[in-house]
């Protein structure tokens, strides 16, 4: 299984983090620290995948964030390598060519779209159009309810006015 | 209007986080905002309690202690609307862990949620439950989520069967009531459901021996014919990778036929067409592919011998030794350690390129190349190997010596046919790198030159030789200073001389000066020079002319 997915940009930055195993919060920031060293400095051409604690992590480089995913030692890396690269194709999808600003800004759509990709630690949709559909109903639904909360505020407004 | 209240649009927040220059800039930021999220929590804000959990969970992100806002991810899940529910379980996954009793209160919410009339309620609720749920909310909420493998939405039957997951890890004595509900998952056309069912599947044959019979008697066929559908698809634009249609799904019937064929022979005779189908196949000039075929490659080598799939296995591992992409070497060197108990004979043929990435620029991989070649190393090619292996502490760096090191000695003293090749390696790697012999080996190297009578002479001169050129590696100057003060007389008088040896000339005074220059030498620590005085010591008892 996935143990944990982790976003770091090259100054070490974290955009995203989602735990699927326990850690505390004191041990998440000690993890977060110990990985962002081991892999930040790793040079270009070497393979991406490191090991630490028994377990393995698989990253890959995208523009300037690195995207992180920790398996159990018998998972399949080069799977893992396709699944960040699934999540990836998703945001870019969504966001229209995807940038790091984008997932500065918008972070809680970043995990809305993860939360479709992945439960448990586990692969959960293999059809980038699938997720892209769910989050597009699920934002929508958002949207609606906007709506009516403000139509709802005119009206009291209105009300009060008179 | 103050920049700094609950009023903060997160948007605004997040920007003016950024443009702090320095990080007490930052703290104070956080700090104010912290302290109007805190005033709005104890006057219990609802306007702005979605926008306020945002807020929290981006600076939780910055690594600033949000536990206040937890109650608050309680409190937006238990409204009724969407978008508070979103943002809260969302919260409450990233805010909390399942070790917190707080976590506990939720329980009611979700069961709510989980039988709610909206099923992107559902879904959240599952998906909540699958990240972060304790033992104790699995077991309560189990029946719900078993309940749900059934629902009329693909889309919330995937979210349960990954819940499940969650669930019988949690609690394995509950992994009976899921064998018939993911056993029907498998006949499912939806690939959403299909590859978290087998998910479930693989699991729950994990925790429980009877799910594993079960599955393996009743549904191994049905997963194969799976998976021939899959190989034999024609193009898919939904699920294409690379060329091929849904390779994430190919992968997880994979592991899961490993699971039911190893130690099963009728299972494994079942699968044999297929895989053979797959390994030759299957193109491996994307990661797509490749992940494929090593999965493959796992599952031949896992399942009851069919020796033409094996031999099929270990060639795509040979051909992925050479490949150009580090990340295939390197999976190929991990599967070779796995088929190394099951066919040693098989990866003893890819020992040159095994060797080849000992030296390999990649850490990553000349680590894992030096296990496989321990591992591969026996009486008969102990000679070779090791050879090689020295030649590639020369070029490796200081960082990768320390564990080669460690290695070679190891093997040498493991395998050593005769005496005088342990002497002689042991030279080589003490020449080399013996700033990175441990203490308890150097001691042994003496003990068996001590034992071995007839090679005090050849030991001495050896020794001499090699302390003439590498005189910086500390071990090699202790080992050669104990030799030189207890054979001394053989080295001067070239006692015991074996016809391999070269003539060498050593005086009396040479001896000494040797000696003293091992004390006199900078790097020298204590050890070394009391060794080094010791040695002066005997010879002087043995040299009465140069006692002075």
């Amino acid at each position: 299984m996935i143990h944990f997915v982790l976003l770091i940009s090259r100054q070490g930055k974290v955009r995203l983090t989602k735990w699927y195993s326990p850690y505390s919060q004191k041990e998440r920031t000690k993890v977060i620290r110990e990985l962002s060293g081991l892999i930040l400095t790793r040079g270009p051409k070497l393979c991406n995948f490191v090991e630490w604690r028994g377990l393995r992590v698989v990253y890959k480089r995208y523009a300037s964030l690195y995207f992180c995913m920790c398996i159990d030692e018998d998972d399949n890396e080069l799977e893992i390598l396709e699944i960040i690269h699934h999540y990836v194709e998703v945001l870019d999808r969504y966001f229209g060519s995807v940038c790091e600003l984008d997932l500065i800004y918008n972070f809680h759509k970043a995990y809305f779209i993860l939360d479709e990709l992945l439960i448990a630690g586990e692969l959960q949709e293999p059809s980038k159009r699938t997720v892209a559909r769910l989050v597009a109903a699920q934002d929508s639904l958002v949207e609606t309810a906007k709506e009516q909360t403000s139509s709802i505020t005119n009206i009291i407004a209105q009300v009060a006015n008179v | 209007m103050n920049p700094f209240s609950s009023g903060t649009r997160l948007r605004d927040m997040i920007r003016a986080i950024r443009s702090c220059k320095t990080a007490a800039e930052e703290r104070a930021v956080v700090r104010k905002e912290c302290a109007a999220i805190r005033a709005a929590i104890s006057e219990n804000d609802q306007d702005y309690r979605h926008r306020n959990l945002a807020k929290l969970m981006f600076i939780h992100m910055l690594g600033y202690p949000t536990h206040f806002g937890q109650m608050e991810c309680l409190k937006l899940i238990a409204s009724s609307g969407f978008p508070e529910k979103r943002i809260g379980y969302l919260g409450l996954m990233l805010l909390l862990d399942e070790r917190q009793e707080v976590l506990m209160l939720v329980t009611n919410s979700l069961k709510q949620d989980l039988n709610h009339s909206n099923q992107y309620i559902i879904g959240l609720a599952l998906c909540a439950l699958g990240n972060i749920c304790s033992a104790e909310m699995a077991r309560d909420l189990a029946p719900e989520v078993e309940r749900l493998l059934q629902f009329r939405d693909p889309n919330i039957r995937k979210k349960a069967a990954l819940c499940s997951i969650r669930i019988i890890k949690k609690v394995p004595d509950l992994a009976e009531n899921f064998i018939n509900p993911a056993a029907s998952l498998l006949r499912e056309k939806h690939h959403g459901v299909l590859i978290t069912g087998v998910q479930l599947c693989t699991d729950l044959c994990k925790v429980s021996s009877e799910a594993l019979e079960y599955f393996r008697e009743k549904c191994t066929e049905g997963l194969v014919k799976t998976l021939k559908d899959m190989a034999n698809s024609p193009y898919a634009p939904e699920y294409d990778i690379a060329g091929i249609t849904d390779p994430f799904l190919h992968i997880r019937l994979l592991k899961l036929l490993r699971i039911l064929g190893q130690g099963d022979a009728d299972a494994s005779d079942c699968m044999n067409d297929i895989l053979a189908q797959v390994a030759t196949k299957i193109e491996s000039n994307k990661n797509a592919g490749n992940a494929i075929l090593y999965e493959c490659v796992g599952t031949i080598m896992s399942i009851e011998d069919n020796g033409g799939l094996r031999v099929l296995a270990i060639n795509i591992l040979g051909r992925f030794l050479s490949n150009r992409d580090n990340n295939i070497r390197y999976v190929a060197l991990n599967m070779l350690m796995k088929a190394i108990t099951v066919d040693a004979q098989a990866v003893q043929r890819h020992r040159a390129t095994i060797l080849e990435c000992v030296k390999d620029s990649d850490a990553s991989i000349r680590k894992k190349a030096l296990d496989l070649v321990y591992l591969l190393v026996n009486e008969s090619n102990v000679k070779p190997l090791t050879k090689e292996l020295i030649e590639s502490l020369e070029a490796s760096d200081q960082e990768f010596k320390g564990v080669l090191t460690a290695k070679i000695c190891s093997l040498v003293e493991k395998f050593s046919p005769e005496k005088i090749w342990y002497i002689d390696q042991m030279l080589k790697v003490l020449s080399e790198a013996g700033n990175f012999v441990k203490d308890e080996v150097w001691h042994a190297l003496i003990v068996v030159i001590s034992n071995a009578s007839d090679l005090h002479g050849y030991s001495v001169r050896a020794l001499y030789r090699a302390f003439q050129t590498s005189t910086e590696q500390e071990t090699l100057v202790r080992v050669a200073v104990w030799c030189i003060g207890e054979y001394g007389d053989m080295l001067v008088n070239n006692v015991g001389m074996l016809d391999i040896e070269e003539p060498i000339t050593v005086t009396e005074s040479d001896a000494v000066d040797a000696l003293e220059v091992s004390i006199k030498r900078l790097n020298s620590d204590l050890t070394t020079k009391a060794m080094a005085l010791i040695a002066l010591l005997k010879l002087s008892s043995r040299f009465p002319s140069c006692s002075e």
